[in-house]
């Protein structure tokens, strides 16, 4: 009796066990994001009771390496979130799988998605699908606008008048340090995004030819788009670079009247007391508007097993379906990936949500071979300027030398 | 079995363990550090052997010479002054017998703090107005304020302050210990010859504290060629900067391994690190054999 | 040198003055640390040390809102652990290389000793690519493995043991007392001063660690106090008076320890300075 009954019980432990799946979940730790994940893990496994999510967090820093060894190791995420911009080189290792096409059909992903999620394709196969993208967005300070004498509900609307109010929001000390700055700039920040993808458009270029193989803006509108920047700091002084080590924390603490930054740091300025700002579309030039976004996508890696293909397919899906992006978006404050969820009336008139995913409409996503390589390529261009005194062209010749060299070697690989 | 054979059975039980941990955690790695340096590998594919092409490549690279006089400027500035200031605080401080308890736990105490830690506070200093306290404090004096981290020409020494801080407690510890050394005989003699203070301290005591001088240049010198912490947390995202002006090799050592996955590029890099402090050591040697 | 107690010359007076000055500049950049630990975020930007309405607020939020107590006790047990290895197998290898005499004694001593000459950065590529391939990246197995035992630790207690009279180990021998018990009980008691500036070097230098911890550990829940602090800046938009306050968290338990224990661990540190 006693024999029968252990031997049930074993039965049953086995086949609970042997039903249960478990999936491991990476992203990179940012509050938010974590608690809103959590969130949506927590629905999941109700949603599917033999499903279980483990979710893991590393820091940004670190993340990328991370993933690529424990992957390669054979360990690590079943499910992974990644940076769009490192599609291309985690293909090339071989960490992701290629969505299936019954599951995921192309054909509704460019229906249903913003189009720029089409650089998820790679060789007709999608790899990874986001639940949210961001965009930039101008940020101004409704109280120093006031005490300046400009009116707090009408932020500047083109680069000119950026420049114009700028100025007069610009406050100085006695020894002429500057003690509050009209705009930040943070060429590590955002604002080579912004110099990339939004000026050298704006003054009349494109910063990369069509497949992003060649550097487009050692010309004229790359010059003067250079030197409008340049000269917020140089010339119109408007600005200190890194001003209190970091843009945001200067328009955090009320220092700066205005800050270009995207989406993300909408918690963070809402979590300031004391903070009066409001958000708007970035501002305009020649009458062309352009925006930059850039977004974390989802994608199922390569170790997964037959047994756990399914369960991943299905948390992907879940993550990317149109509720998930509505909590994604309330909860972070990134924007839906969907134009469904993004366009829904109640977001798309949100004062602070509004400005961004209107900006999402004509935004576009560089095709970075190496973010952070690339990214210091527009940091010492701007750095030889102002800290070397080399000529605008000069320096821009050199970036745009730099950073092809860094587009020619990925293309090699 | 013999006595001692039984001795050096039971040696060898002692030191097995901890020689099997030294061939794989010290000896293994090494041998291997140098064979990573001569392939192309990205962690995740294959390894290539390419000969000494990433040599050849550092070679051809004008960041990694930036990257090399950095390093040779954070020793070449570090140690001197290190030293100097070490010294002359050792000196005087052994002189002093009042709150000399207290003296020197304040100056012993930053080298007891974390790197990483005052990293941040010295950036926070650092910063301009109105943030950084050193110009805060220039300021209210009428004095026109520093860049410090954004210059490239003051980023590299407002680095490198932190890591001299840091030290200066232990070099003075040990100076004054050394000063202790010195047989007090010498002095008498020298005192009944009628010597100045200035003559006694070029003739004996700066003769008598060679080897501890020498001890102190070895092992700031090795501090400062690995300085890494302090950059990491100083400059804007670890970068080194601004224009790869305070960028040390070992920061773009941890750069080339572990942001760019380059490891044959890392290790190459590691091996002139090793380079570097073999030539430093040999010195060394060779200056205490005289 | 001649010490009159009583002389106050003008001389005397100005060498100390300038070395008060001195010892105040270096305890500066800590007096500002703890201070602005204690302000609200608009207060930290003047000159003033001590504000009327102090707050534990910064330290309230940081340990509520961040890992720093499981980043301090990870701290804490890795450099608690890791001295303890290399205090009883330093000394283990440093006595058995002193007191033993066997076949190969030379080349063993020879060999840990080279290992001197290998910096920690050239052997972090090979660390890692071991602890991914055994799957120790991102355990506390990984942080501590590489630093359980020392060439500088065995170089030191082979020192000190090369001091420590034969005859009282040949008494016990003669006595019957086994080898190791010889080591733990005649041997190690009689180099309790090297072992404790082995332990002061090995525990701050644990305890400060900043590279290898920043690249094998990847999860909060394992940093230690120099990654989470490096990290956190990241992670938490860099409000000066929080950086401050995880500075001062992780510069206190060293303060205070040296504070309690100030004479010994000087004398520790001359010694494992001058010896090693």
């Amino acid at each position: 009796m006693l024999k029968s009954i252990i031997t049930i019980a074993i039965t049953v432990l086995l086949s609970c066990s042997s039903r249960a799946v478990e999936i491991d979940y990476w992203q990179y730790s940012y509050k938010s994001r974590i608690d809103a994940m959590d969130k949506l893990i927590n629905a999941f496994e109700i949603k599917y009771p033999d499903i279980t999510v483990k979710h893991t967090n590393f820091p940004y820093a670190q993340y990328r390496t991370k993933v690529a060894a424990a992957v390669s190791a054979g360990e690590g995420p079943d499910v992974v979130q990644l940076y769009y911009g490192w599609l291309s080189d985690y293909r090339r290792a071989k960490i992701l799988k290629p969505l299936s096409n019954e599951l995921f059909p192309r054909s509704d992903i460019e229906a249903e998605y913003f189009p720029l999620v089409r650089l998820m394709k790679q060789d007709g196969d999608y790899y990874a699908l986001p639940t949210a993208v961001r965009s930039l967005g101008l940020f101004w300070n409704k109280k120093l606008f006031k005490d300046a004498g400009l009116d707090p509900e009408t932020p500047p609307e083109t680069l000119d008048e950026l420049l114009k109010m700028a100025k007069k929001l610009v406050k100085r000390d006695k020894a002429g340090n500057i003690i509050q700055v009209g705009l930040t700039m943070g060429p590590i920040n955002q604002d080579h995004n912004w110099w990339r993808e939004v000026l050298v458009r704006q003054f009349g270029g494109t910063p990369y030819d069509k497949n992003t193989s060649k550097v487009n803006y050692f010309n004229d509108a790359g010059i003067k788009a250079f030197e409008y920047y340049v000269r917020l700091l140089t010339e119109h002084r408007v600005s200190v670079v890194d001003f209190m080590d970091k843009g945001e924390i200067a328009f955090k603490a009320g220092r700066a009247a205005m800050h270009i930054d995207g989406s993300f740091v909408l918690s963070t300025f809402d979590r300031a007391r004391r903070l009066d700002y409001g958000v708007t579309e970035l501002p305009v030039h020649n009458g062309v508007k352009a925006n930059f976004s850039s977004y974390w996508v989802n994608g199922i890696t390569s170790k997964v097993n037959k047994k756990k293909q399914a369960a991943a397919e299905k948390f992907l899906k879940f993550i990317t379906s149109e509720p998930a992006q509505q909590l994604w978006l309330d909860e972070v404050g990134e924007l839906p990936s969907r134009r469904a969820v993004a366009l829904r009336e109640k977001n798309l008139k949100h004062p602070k949500y509004g400005p961004f995913i209107r900006g999402l409409e004509y935004a576009v996503t560089t095709d970075f071979k190496s973010e952070s390589a690339q990214r210091k390529t527009f940091v010492d261009m701007f750095d030889r300027v102002v800290l070397t005194n080399m000529g605008i062209i000069d320096s821009l010749r050199i970036g745009a030398m730099e950073d092809q060299i860094i587009i020619s070697e990925a293309q090699k690989r | 079995m013999t006595v001692s054979q039984k001795r050096s059975l039971c040696a060898w039980s002692f030191i097995g363990v901890p020689l099997i941990y030294f061939i794989l955690i010290r000896f293994y790695p090494s041998l291997d550090a140098f064979s990573i340096a001569f392939t192309d590998w990205d962690i995740v594919g294959e390894k290539k052997y390419i000969g000494f092409d990433n040599f050849i490549v550092l070679w051809d690279d004008p960041i990694f010479w930036i990257v090399l006089s950095n390093t040779f400027e954070y020793l070449l500035l570090g140690v001197p002054i290190s030293l100097l200031l070490s010294f002359v605080i050792a000196y005087f401080l052994d002189q002093v017998r009042f709150g000399h308890g207290f003296l020197r736990a304040c100056y012993f105490i930053p080298f007891l703090t974390t790197a990483v830690a005052m990293a941040w506070v010295w950036r926070w200093f650092y910063q301009p107005v109105p943030v950084g306290i050193i110009n805060l404090g220039l300021g209210k004096i009428g004095i026109l304020q520093f860049d410090f981290l954004r210059s490239t020409t003051e980023a590299l020494p407002a680095v490198l302050a932190p890591a001299i801080w840091a030290g200066l407690g232990f070099q003075i510890v040990i100076f004054i210990a050394g000063l202790r050394a010195v047989p007090i005989t010498y002095y008498e003699a020298a005192k009944i010859d009628g010597a100045t203070s200035w003559h006694i301290l070029r003739v004996i005591t700066l003769p008598q504290l060679r080897s501890t001088i020498v001890f102190l240049v070895v092992i700031s010198s090795i501090g400062f060629l690995r300085i890494f912490d302090q950059v990491y947390n100083m400059t804007q995202e670890g970068e080194g900067g601004p224009l790869n002006a305070t960028r040390p090799l070992v920061l773009n050592i941890y750069k080339a391994a572990f942001e760019n996955f380059d490891m044959g590029m890392a290790a190459a890099q590691t091996v002139v690190l090793f380079t570097l402090l073999l030539i430093i050591t040999i010195i060394q040697l060779r200056i205490l054999r005289k | 040198m001649n010490k009159n107690k009583a002389s106050l010359n003008p001389k005397k007076i100005i060498i100390w003055t300038f070395l008060f000055i001195g010892a105040v500049i270096m305890m500066t950049p800590i007096i500002f640390m703890f201070s602005a630990s204690f302000k609200y975020n608009d207060q930290i930007y003047d000159l003033t040390l001590f504000t009327s309405d102090f707050t534990l607020d910064n330290y309230i939020y940081l340990l509520e809102n961040t890992d720093f107590i499981v980043w301090l006790s990870n701290s804490l047990f890795i450099s608690l652990f890791t001295t303890f290895c290399v205090l009883f197998f330093d000394s283990l290898v440093g006595y058995t290389l002193a007191k033993f005499q066997f076949n190969g004694q030379k080349i063993v001593f020879i060999a840990i000793l080279s290992t001197l000459m290998i910096p920690t950065e050239m052997l972090v590529i090979p660390w890692y690519i071991i602890a991914r391939d055994f799957g120790l990246l991102d355990t506390y197995l990984g942080l501590i493995l590489p630093g359980i035992m020392t060439g500088f630790g065995v170089f030191l207690m082979k020192q000190f043991f090369e001091g420590v009279p034969d005859d009282y180990l040949e008494a016990a021998r003669i006595d019957g007392v086994g080898e190791f018990t010889i080591f733990i009980r005649i041997a190690l008691p009689l180099v309790t001063p090297a072992l404790s500036a082995l332990a002061i070097f090995t525990f701050l230098g644990n305890w400060t660690a900043f590279l290898w911890p920043l690249i094998v550990s990847s999860s909060a829940e394992l940093f230690t106090v120099p990654v989470g602090l490096a990290s956190f800046s990241g992670e938490f938009q860099s409000d000066w008076e929080l950086i401050m306050t995880g500075a001062a968290l992780a510069t206190l338990p060293t303060l205070l320890v040296f504070l309690i224990l100030q004479r010994y661990i000087i004398r520790g540190v001359v010694l494992g300075g001058l010896k090693g």
